[in-house]
């Protein structure tokens, strides 16, 4: 994110936004299959709709297909949840809910649990769209730049913070300390 | 490492209860790819002619195909094959949606049948852990309501389910494997229920290796663009492009009458204004832009997904309307029954009672019966509900129709088999009756081994373009075409036949392009089926190797590739032949067209053997075998006197 100086305190950021609409989706889920081969390491040497920080929830019969992205991360489950009914359809709340929390499987690792989050794809060099949008035809998802003045105080969290965060969580802060101290040990020997 | 595929098979023996994750030999991939090719060989090497398609020792194979679960957009088509016991052969049918990429996601490039359950089970294969459970709470449950039931069931909203339902259950021969908005037929439907296995439920969150992964990306993610551009390619038909072709062309009731310019304007707009009204939405397959399925909300029925032409074959069949078929469809997809071969069978018990060949005593309160008529409605849809629940349950006179119509015509006798005047091999074919015989399509449906013209035809198209200048413009951009196609097609003059030469190379190449799909699981209507309407396929001979290459490492090139599909193709040539298909079975209906050159036909037989490197009487040589490294086939045939 790119941001100037706009007066003591505040500045001015980009924000990327994805804009979703639900009438357009035909379910395919190339977005989930652009992501996590995006996000593979190297690029593209895999492919796995488990690991995308996109996800189609689909409920056919019910013609309920919604694409959500990966937020932050919450160790607790909401304490109760609303149904919305949108022209007719029943949406649960969850499948608005961008967060990677203990109720659902969605936006974790499948291998080391932690959970996964959207980072539009910032890249070097940077992308003109993040790949979910690029592969998404039919416009179900676009992308929009928009600029606004945010406080400057703001700490930008990124993936290391939310998987730590969550580590510490689970493991305790003193465990993980340690394991780190120890890793930075051998690894300078 | 192994890169598109992952490696392993999961064989099940529902007699013994066995499950077994199955190493796969690299080898095997390099000579035939995946999907059915793979499949073809395991058929080959596990069931022999003597096991019949209903013993338990008949295998039923699930296979992905080679570029299912990587990026390259439109792979997604799972095959399933065995054997029929409506043909005694050979069976192969695909279905696209999202199974076969859910099944790599697992870890498994084949799910494996063999033997029987002792009552209707159900699979729940969740990455490694594999468990066959009991789904005798699940016994008449329709194809979808079972999906719905059984995710709920597994408690995994993104677990991908393949089910069957009354008819597969009821060992229907027409029976279809139902999954998400697609389905499988043509013989496979039964032996999933003749194994009682009610449904298949798949969960996968394991990676799937791409082997030059910044290469094979760069050539697919621009094709998900070209291909949305492309209208050219995906189902155009599903968007109601050529609806009056087919309505004016192809055959009504038993696939009897043409009714030429029935198709109206008023019709179109009412058809329009009706799907408009039905629809909740256009769907598309897995990580494919097209949007080639429509899921129906019709009142009071289950919501389903229409795909292709079945929104015709009821209405027509019956000489009903589109209501009707949407409505009826409600009923037949929740059943799992074949879209194509049903509405036939029905058409042709209905003609059979009307020349009184089946009477009351078989069709105990048959609707209109009494010869009564109310005016403005058609008795025969009253007679689709009526047949379909006979079918379906095989109750009375639906038991036999549930066999298909050549063994249906046979059992009833009496002058019934006069009446079967539209299969081939046993087998109901698309219902078209034209003038004159068309020499291409003549050797296609003759010679042709997966039973439906649509998974045959589709690369040259089917007829030339009048104006000469609109013609070059057309040769010129044709990119999928090998340069002797190029030439054909200029020569090619309206209303007359291509060369007998040209057909046989026609059909070759028509056919090469669906073993190419049908092994590495890219849809026919992004390659082997849509090149005939405007030459510009997204995937073809030239450019398939670069995706195949890329994704999964095996080097080859377009002369290459097309020897795999020589290989699958004789392969598959083999089975039908190790079963007794001889040069006699491969005859299209007499009254498929109206004129025929008896002579021409044998001749372009004679041609297409030879060209393939078959005997007069279409046994793939020694030599046609060893080549291909089939020797495994040429010792078998000589073993078994097929050959000398």
């Amino acid at each position: 994110m790119t941001g100037e100086a706009v007066s003591n305190g505040l500045k001015k950021r980009i924000i990327k936004e994805i804009k979703v609409n639900l009438d357009k989706c035909i379910g395919c889920r190339a977005c989930e299959m652009a992501c996590s081969g995006f996000h593979a390491e190297p690029k593209f040497s895999s492919t796995n709709p488990a690991r995308s920080r996109i996800r189609v929830i689909v409920e056919d019969r019910k013609d309920v297909y919604l694409p959500i992205r990966a937020g932050d991360y919450s160790s607790a489950e909401c304490a109760g949840r609303n149904t919305y009914t949108i022209n007719g359809k029943d949406y649960s709340q969850c499948s608005f809910c961008t967060v990677s929390c203990p109720s659902r499987d969605l936006f974790k690792e499948p291998d080391s649990d932690l959970p996964l989050k959207c980072d539009m794809c910032e890249s070097v060099p940077p992308l003109a769209e993040p790949m979910c949008v690029q592969v998404c035809c039919c416009d179900a998802l676009t992308y929009v730049e928009r600029e606004e003045v945010v406080d400057v105080k703001e700490v930008r969290r990124d993936e290391i913070d939310l998987g730590l965060e969550s580590l510490i969580s689970k493991h305790g802060i003193e465990k993980v300390a340690k394991i780190v101290a120890q890793i930075a040990r051998t690894s300078k020997g | 490492m192994r890169y598109a595929e992952t490696g392993f098979d999961l064989e099940i023996d529902l007699s013994r209860g066995s499950i077994e994750r199955v190493a796969t030999d690299p080898k095997l991939t390099a000579l035939y790819l995946g999907g059915q090719g793979t499949a073809a060989k395991i058929l080959w090497d596990r069931v022999p002619p003597e096991i019949d398609p209903l013993d338990p020792e008949n295998l039923l194979i699930f296979s992905t195909g080679l570029l299912h679960s990587t990026p390259v957009p439109g792979a997604n088509r799972t095959s399933v094959d065995t054997f029929s016991p409506q043909t005694g052969r050979y069976s192969h049918s695909l279905f696209g949606g999202f199974f076969g990429p859910e099944m790599k996601y697992a870890g498994y490039d084949k799910f494996i049948f063999r033997g029987k359950a002792d009552d209707l089970v159900y699979l729940w294969i969740n990455n490694d852990k594999v468990e066959i459970r009991d789904a005798t709470h699940l016994r008449g449950k329709g194809a979808q309501e079972t999906a719905l039931i059984l995710k709920e069931e597994v408690g995994d909203d993104n677990a991908q389910v393949a089910s069957i339902g009354l008819a597969g259950e009821n060992r229907v021969y027409m029976a279809s494997i139902e999954h998400a908005n697609s389905s499988a037929s043509r013989g496979v439907g039964v032996i999933m229920g003749d194994k009682r296995i009610k449904a298949i439920v798949v969960r996968g969150t394991k990676d799937v290796y791409i082997a030059q992964p910044t290469e094979l990306a760069e050539i697919s993610i621009p094709m998900y663009k070209e291909m949305y551009d492309n209208k050219d390619c995906g189902d155009s038909m599903a968007h109601g492009e050529g609806d009056e072709f087919h309505v004016d062309n192809f055959a009504w009731g038993n696939a009897r009458t043409r009714r030429n310019q029935f198709f109206t304007k008023e019709m179109e707009e009412e058809w329009i204004s009706l799907e408009d009204k039905l629809r909740m939405r256009w769907t598309g397959c897995h990580n494919c832009p097209k949007d080639c399925h429509q899921a129906i909300n019709y009142p009071g029925r289950m919501p389903y997904f229409q795909k292709c032409y079945s929104k015709l074959t009821y209405a027509m069949g019956s000489f009903g309307d589109l209501d009707f078929d949407y409505n009826i469809i409600g009923i037949t997809q929740e059943y799992g029954m074949d879209a194509y071969s049903t509405p036939q069978t029905i058409a042709f018990a209905i003609e059979l009672y009307e020349a009184g060949i089946l009477t009351d005593k078989d069709l105990p309160d048959f609707p209109g019966a009494d010869g009564e008529t109310v005016e403005g409605y058609n008795i025969n849809t009253s007679r689709f509900f009526y047949l379909v629940e006979k079918i379906a349950r095989r109750e009375g006179i639906g038991d036999v129709l549930a066999n298909g119509i050549y063994a249906a015509a046979r059992q009833i006798g009496n002058g019934a088999e006069e009446y079967d005047h539209n299969t081939i091999k046993k087998f109901e074919q698309v219902p078209i009756k034209l003038g004159y015989v068309n020499y291409p399509y003549f050797l296609m449906y003759a010679t042709g081994e997966k039973m439906n013209i649509t998974q045959i035809e589709g690369s040259y198209p089917q007829a030339p373009i009048v104006d000469k200048k609109e013609r070059e413009e057309f040769v010129k951009n044709w990119d999928a075409a090998p340069e002797r196609f190029k030439k054909w097609f200029m020569e090619w003059e309206p209303r007359t036949n291509v060369s007998l030469e040209a057909a046989v190379h026609i059909c070759d190449w028509n056919e090469a392009m669906h073993y190419i799909d049908d092994a590495i699981g890219t849809c026919a209507f992004l390659s082997s089926f849509r090149g005939q309407f405007g030459g510009r396929p997204p995937y073809h001979i030239y450019n398939m190797p670069d995706f195949i290459t890329r994704a999964s490492g095996i080097e080859l090139d377009s002369d290459e590739l097309w020897e795999v599909a020589r290989r699958n193709r004789n392969l598959v040539r083999a089975l039908n032949i190790r079963r007794g298909l001889r040069r006699a079975d491969e005859r299209p209906p007499e009254d498929h067209w109206q004129k025929r050159e008896p002579e021409n036909e044998q001749k372009l037989l004679d041609m297409y053997y030879e060209f393939k490197g078959w005997n007069n009487d279409g046994i793939p040589t020694r030599e046609t075998l060893d080549k291909l490294g089939l020797n495994y086939v040429s010792k078998d045939f000589i073993q078994r006197g097929i050959l000398e």
